[in-house]
């Protein structure tokens, strides 16, 4: 994917420096600071691909390789940059994701082994000890919680509405699901 | 006599903001904005009757701040004439909500970019802080700052 000057420049067009590269029309003014941007660019299209690859992929069997190849880059230097900007390993992500997702299927009632394979991990011991380890809750626990949320949010969907919406809009008044 | 309170002294005073109301034009679509383009999670979605929802969604980064997108249509929020004038305004853009915040800018904006939200100002060095300007689907605008590290 190659980029005009101008678009990339578009990407930090610090007001300042962007006044003085295009004053009277001439030819972009060399600034040091803006050029050890932009090869930034390029390894951020990347990086950011890397990452919606994994929010789309996680249920698959996808390791690290993977990852690495559709972002371009060696499996070291893709972690190290990855690390950079998620504050996560890809791998580290990885897991993040398949359990942000599991809590989504938990909270629809599935079976803790149907979520468990569904969001890619392939062992219901080493998933539900990772789901405690990133949500300080096994997943039998979380679901009944939730589940349990639910139900009263079904019955009673005041007790989670601050009363002054409900009150100033007489909702307590002309409903009857208290 | 003036006295210098910390916040930890003001134990009875006000600590939190932990509900704000943004208006939105349709919840199904602004759902599908704040939850699968955001990333935000949803905190309380009920029915409360018909044509009505309550339905609040969370920054990740902070789940005890509920945003409620309250729909503007005719009903128990707003009249006829209220709803019609609050829906103009919010699709003409007149409502800024807010600041977000994100870790990294540029790799936040790429990525929103890429899942179809409009930008209107793309990441720009200003003197007070990194920032770039986006648009809700119904036309809330909001600013989008990097933490500074």
């Amino acid at each position: 994917m190659i980029l005009s000057w101008r678009e990339r420049t578009n990407m930090f067009n610090c007001s300042v420096l962007t006044g003085s590269a295009f004053s009277n029309n001439k030819k972009p003014i060399f600034i040091p600071e803006m050029t050890n941007q932009l090869p930034k660019i390029y390894l951020y299209r990347r990086l950011v691909q890397a990452k919606l690859f994994i929010d789309k992929n996680y249920h698959e069997p996808i390791d690290l390789n993977d990852i690495a190849d559709e972002a371009y880059f060696s499996k070291y230097h893709f972690i190290r940059l990855f690390k950079n900007i998620y504050g996560k390993t890809p791998h580290q992500y990885l897991i993040q994701v398949r359990v942000e997702n599991a809590r989504l299927q938990l909270k629809k009632g599935l079976p803790i082994a149907n979520v468990c394979y569904a969001v890619g991990f392939d062992s219901v011991t080493s998933f539900s000890a990772l789901f405690k380890k990133i949500t300080s809750r096994s997943p039998a626990n979380y679901q009944q919680t939730e589940l349990k949320r639910q139900a009263e949010m079904q019955q009673s969907p005041l007790k989670f509405i601050p009363g002054c919406f409900a009150r100033e809009k007489e909702w307590l008044r002309n409903r009857n699901f208290q | 006599m003036i006295t210098t309170f910390g916040l930890s002294n003001n134990i009875n005073m006000i600590t939190k903001l932990n509900h704000v109301s943004v208006f939105v034009l349709d919840q199904n679509s602004a759902y599908d904005f704040y939850v699968n383009k955001l990333g935000f999670t949803v905190n309380t979605d009920a029915a409360m009757g018909p044509g009505m929802r309550w339905l609040t969604v969370c920054p990740p980064g902070q789940p005890e701040l509920e945003i409620s997108l309250m729909a503007v249509t005719e009903g128990m929020m707003f009249d006829a004439q209220s709803a019609h004038q609050m829906r103009e305004l919010v699709q003409r853009g007149t409502f800024g909500f807010g600041v977000f915040e994100c870790n990294d800018l540029i790799a936040t904006y790429e990525e929103l970019k890429a899942k179809g939200v409009e930008f209107t100002k793309a990441p720009t060095k200003e003197f007070y802080g990194f920032e770039a300007l986006f648009k809700d689907d119904s036309g809330n605008w909001f600013s989008l700052g990097e933490k500074k590290r």
